[in-house]
C-alpha cells in the first residue's frame, strides 16, 4: 500500500488519563501512520463523527474508567447504524480478562491490555485493516 | 462518474472518501475534480496562519462557531506537520474542535503537510475544491506553525488571517520580509498576556508602511479561549471579501493564483513524464554515470534528457 494508514485515536468517557494514548499516538506515528487525535472525554457520537470526516482505517480507543463494557460497544452499534463496515475498531486500557470476549462479539477487533508491546498493536493494524 | 453526482448532493461520506484519493493522488480524483471544477468558486476561503502554539486551532474553533451562528456552512482543513522520517504525522488540530465535531454544518478534514513545506499540505488546492463544490459558505485552511517564510497560503485563500501572540520578538521581527507580509488581517492572540499592547503598536507601525491600495489591514486584539474578540475578527473577515469584490480584486487574485496553479500541475507532470519514463529505458542511469566520470557536463545531461522526453512525447499509459 503506497498511502498512509489513518487511525484516529480517542478516548471516549470521562478519565482523564491520556498518557497511555498519547504513547500509542506517538508509536503509531513513528511507524509511518497519520494519527489523527481527538483526545480526552469523546462521546461514542463524536469518534464515529470524526471518523467519518477523517475516513479513516482504524479507530483505537483507549478506556481506563471502567465504562469500557458501555463505550466501546456503544460505538461499534453507531456505526451500524451508519453502515460503516471497513473501520477496523480496536480497544485498549484496563479490561478485565472476563470482558474481552463479550467486546469481541460487540464488534471490537482486539482489546489491548497493560503491559502490551508497541510492535503488537502496530502490525495488528497493518495486518487487520480492511480497506 | 458517480462520485461526482453524489458529492453534489451533499453526500458527507463521498466528501470524506474523495478528499482521501486527492491526498493520495488517485487518478479518480483527478476525474472527479475535473467534473466539479464548474460548482467551485462559491466558498469564500480564509487561511490561518502564525507560529506553533499562538492559538490557531482554538481561533478557528471559535470563528467557525461565529460564523455557523450567522447561518454559514464550514469546511476546515487542519494542516500538521508529517515526519520527513517515517511519513507518519500527529494530527492533532481536533483536540481544540472538538464541540464542532457533531454540527451538521461543520465539516473538519486534518491533512499532514506530506512533504511540503510552504505550511500548507501537498494537494490542498485539490481539497478546497471538493469542500467549495459541496456547498460549504466557508473553508479555513489553518496552516502548520510557520516561521518567517512559510508564505504559500496566500496562494490558496481570498483573505489570509495572521495569528500572532505577544513577546515573540521586537519591532525588527515586524519588519523582516515574509510572513509579516502577507496578512489580509492581523490577530493579536493571548492578549491578557504581558507586551500585547506593544506588539499590537509594532504591527500597526509596521503597517503604516504598506502601499495596499484600498485595504489597510486590521490589527486585532483577542483571547481565542474565552472567546473574546472573535466577532470583530468575524466582521473584518466579510469586510476584507466586500473589499475584494468591490474593487474588482477577487478575481484578478483569484486568476492569478489560479496561474500559478496551472504551472505548479503542469510542473508536477512533467517531472512524471519526463521521469518516469525515463527509468524504463535507464537513460538517466547511464548520464548519471557519465557525469560522474566526468564525461559529460549535467548540463549537456540534461538538455539530452529534455530532448528525448521531447521526441517522445506525453504518452498516458
Amino acid at each position: 500500500m503506497d498511502r498512509p494508514i489513518r487511525v484516529l485515536v480517542g478516548k471516549p468517557g470521562l478519565d482523564g488519563h491520556d498518557r497511555g494514548a498519547k504513547v500509542i499516538a506517538r508509536a503509531l506515528r513513528d511507524a509511518g501512520m497519520e494519527v489523527i487525535y481527538t483526545g480526552l472525554r469523546q462521546t461514542p457520537e463524536q469518534i464515529v463523527e470524526a471518523a467519518i470526516q477523517e475516513d479513516v482505517d482504524c479507530i483505537a480507543m483507549s478506556i481506563l474508567s471502567g465504562a469500557h463494557n458501555h463505550l466501546f460497544p456503544r460505538v461499534m452499534e453507531l456505526l451500524k447504524e451508519e453502515k460503516i463496515d471497513d473501520i477496523l475498531v480496536i480497544g485498549g486500557g484496563v479490561v478485565p480478562d472476563d470482558d474481552i470476549q463479550p467486546l469481541k462479539d460487540a464488534g471490537i477487533a482486539e482489546i489491548f491490555t497493560p503491559g502490551t508491546p508497541t510492535t503488537t498493536f502496530i502490525n495488528y493494524i497493518k495486518e487487520n485493516i480492511i480497506r | 462518474m458517480d462520485l461526482a453526482k453524489k458529492l453534489l448532493k451533499g453526500d458527507k461520506r463521498t466528501l470524506a472518501r474523495l478528499i482521501t484519493l486527492i491526498e493520495n493522488d488517485d487518478p479518480h480524483a483527478i476525474e472527479v475534480l475535473k467534473a466539479i471544477y464548474n460548482h467551485t468558486g462559491k466558498a469564500h476561503v480564509i487561511g490561518i496562519t502564525g507560529p506553533p502554539g499562538a492559538g490557531k486551532s482554538t481561533l478557528t474553533d471559535k470563528l467557525a462557531k461565529e460564523l455557523n451562528k450567522r447561518g454559514k456552512k464550514i469546511a476546515i482543513i487542519a494542516v500538521d506537520p508529517t515526519s520527513p522520517f517515517t511519513g507518519g504525522a500527529i494530527l492533532g488540530d481536533r483536540v481544540r474542535m472538538a464541540d464542532l465535531t457533531n454540527n451538521p454544518d461543520v465539516f473538519i478534514r486534518s491533512m499532514g503537510s506530506r512533504g511540503t513545506l510552504g505550511g500548507l499540505a501537498k494537494n490542498t488546492l485539490g481539497v478546497i475544491k471538493a469542500f467549495d463544490a459541496y456547498g460549504m459558505d466557508y473553508i479555513f485552511v489553518e496552516t502548520v506553525g510557520v516561521g518567517q517564510s512559510e508564505v504559500d497560503i496566500v496562494k490558496a485563500v481570498d483573505t489570509t488571517i495572521l495569528v500572532m501572540v505577544p513577546g515573540l520578538g521586537d519591532d525588527i521581527q515586524a519588519i523582516k520580509a515574509g510572513i509579516m507580509e502577507i496578512g489580509d488581517i492581523f490577530v493579536v492572540n493571548k492578549a491578557d498576556l504581558e507586551g500585547a499592547h506593544r506588539t499590537m503598536m509594532e504591527l500597526e507601525t509596521m503597517l503604516d508602511f504598506r502601499q495596499d491600495e484600498g485595504w489597510k489591514p486590521p490589527v486585532l486584539e483577542a483571547i481565542g479561549r474565552d472567546n473574546i474578540g472573535i466577532g470583530q475578527i468575524c466582521d473584518n473577515i466579510e469586510k476584507h471579501m466586500d473589499f475584494l469584490v468591490k474593487s474588482d480584486k477577487l478575481g484578478y487574485a483569484r486568476r492569478e493564483n489560479v496561474k500559478k496553479e496551472i504551472i505548479e500541475i503542469a510542473k508536477g507532470s512533467m517531472e512524471v513524464h519526463i521521469f518516469n519514463n525515463n527509468n524504463k529505458d535507464n537513460q538517466l542511469e547511464i548520464l548519471a554515470e557519465r557525469v560522474a566520470n566526468k564525461e559529460q557536463d549535467p548540463y549537456t545531461a540534461s538538455d539530452e534528457i529534455l530532448k528525448s522526453f521531447i521526441n517522445r512525447g506525453i504518452k498516458n499509459d
